[in-house]
């Protein structure tokens, strides 16, 4: 919904922006207005709508689990029981595939990581415009300027979101490591390899990036596919209300984009789940 | 764009979400997957025992209609024989019966013909005694001439 006193670059920069709330020196604590003063609040902020988003669709998937595991029977399962025991099944199958030690919170981890994510990518595929515009809207009745609301509603665009998980996961490969192989034992495998003990600073520097790269690698994947996927149904709104021919094109662009999408959101949700498995495996691997 | 505050927030409810699956989710929807999967095998077994049982079952039966048949059997030749022995048994207490009732009745024939021949002997001897009346005229003396009389009826 480009509107004429709002620009192509405006309307995308407004899609971008987080509703960030923050300290500023000369305003105290409130939401940031815009982009500039979002980056002015530095790191003591909030992004509340990805937390707000991230944190209720947690939520959602645990009560909607919890209330099956209340009622869950080994007799005869009712369809909600199926499907919540199809994506156990399909979570545990993964697990038992590829991680061959026997640590009890690898599969319930698995599980929230997949059933999370999935839904928090699933909001891509709610039209760009329609919450933060009915938010904007809602806010405006408080005397906020609508152009000034910022809400994003996919929480997997957000960098700090995924950075977060992957952050999480790096740390429990860091303690299952110690945990597992000793501290001896894990230092050993970072200086120690390829190139045997002499080589040890190359050893330590190549080592030392294969480790970095796994929480960077499992963030920026999902993070860079999702911001591309969001940045491409922003792109394609921007075709609306000029024309006729326009609007109808991107009618069907979104379409196409959304039920590609389908397949995305689901496959970046799983490969960030078997990417978790197989990190944490090979933490608990003791021969290199 | 901006990393801050948020990412560590996300980390910590991460770990709280993390925590809650696997203390009240996770478990107890694993537990009902396992005990079906241990029903669904121990039912797999009931049924490969009952087929067991069944077979075993229709080989019994099998075996309990065959003696029945062979009882049966034994049963009707041991009727026929009794009923062979209680007939032969009726048959010749029937002949005895009809042996006795002849016996008797030849003897009461005897007994009837000697009573008849006495009687007509006996009226055969007034007979002649009256006879003898007409024709001598006079009274003759029956007690006087008994013995020649009952010598006389002898010879009739």
């Amino acid at each position: 919904m480009a509107t004429a006193e709002l620009t192509a670059s405006d309307y995308i920069q407004h899609h971008l922006t987080n509703l960030t709330l923050g300290w500023l020196p000369d305003q105290g604590l409130v939401f940031a207005h815009n982009a500039e003063e979002a980056a002015a609040m530095g790191f003591w902020a909030l992004h509340v709508d990805s937390l707000f988003w991230s944190i209720g669709l947690g939520v959602l998937f645990l009560i909607g689990f919890r209330k099956v595991a209340d009622n869950v029977t080994a007799g005869v399962p009712g369809k909600a029981q199926n499907f919540i025991e199809w994506i156990v099944d399909f979570v545990n199958e993964n697990v038992r595939g590829s991680f061959s030690a026997k640590n009890d919170m690898v599969a319930p981890l698995a599980l929230t990581i997949f059933a999370w994510v999935f839904l928090m990518n699933l909001m891509d595929l709610v039209p760009v415009d329609l919450i933060p515009w009915a938010f904007g809207q809602f806010m405006g009745l408080f005397g906020a300027d609508p152009h000034h609301v910022y809400m994003r509603v996919v929480p997997t665009t957000d960098p700090n979101i995924t950075f977060g998980m992957a952050l999480a996961v790096f740390f429990l490969v860091l303690y299952y490591s110690i945990k597992i192989k000793g501290m001896g034992g894990f230092v050993g495998e970072l200086t120690l390899h390829p190139f045997g003990k002499f080589g040890m600073p190359a050893n330590l520097v190549l080592e030392g990036i294969s480790l970095l790269s796994k929480p960077l690698s499992l963030s920026l994947r999902l993070f860079g596919n999702m911001y591309a996927g969001e940045m491409i149904f922003i792109l394609v709104a921007l075709m609306y209300g000029h024309n006729m021919v326009l609007s109808l094109g991107g009618g069907v662009l979104q379409l196409a984009w959304a039920i590609f999408h389908i397949l995305i959101i689901t496959l970046q949700a799983f490969i960030f789940m078997v990417l978790t498995i197989v990190y944490l495996d090979m933490a608990h691997q003791t021969d290199h | 764009m901006n990393i801050n505050l948020t990412l560590i927030s996300q980390m910590v409810v991460f770990a709280i979400f993390v925590a809650f699956c696997m203390k009240y989710v996770w478990p107890p929807i694993m537990k009902a997957l396992d005990e079906r999967a241990t029903k669904i095998a121990e039912g797999l077994a009931a049924a490969e025992r009952g087929q067991q049982e069944q077979e075993i079952g229709r080989q019994k039966a099998l075996e309990e209609m065959k003696a029945a048949k062979t009882k049966a059997a034994d049963i009707v030749a041991q009727a026929q024989k009794r009923y062979n022995e209680v007939l032969d048994e009726a048959k010749r207490d029937a002949q005895g019966e009809a042996d006795r009732i002849k016996t008797a009745a030849h003897a009461e024939i005897e007994q009837e013909t000697n009573r008849a021949r006495e009687e007509l002997r006996e009226r055969m001897a007034t007979l002649a005694v009256a006879a003898a009346e007409k024709v001598l005229e006079k009274e003759v003396d029956a007690s006087a001439h008994k013995a020649l009389l009952d010598s006389f009826a002898k010879q009739l």
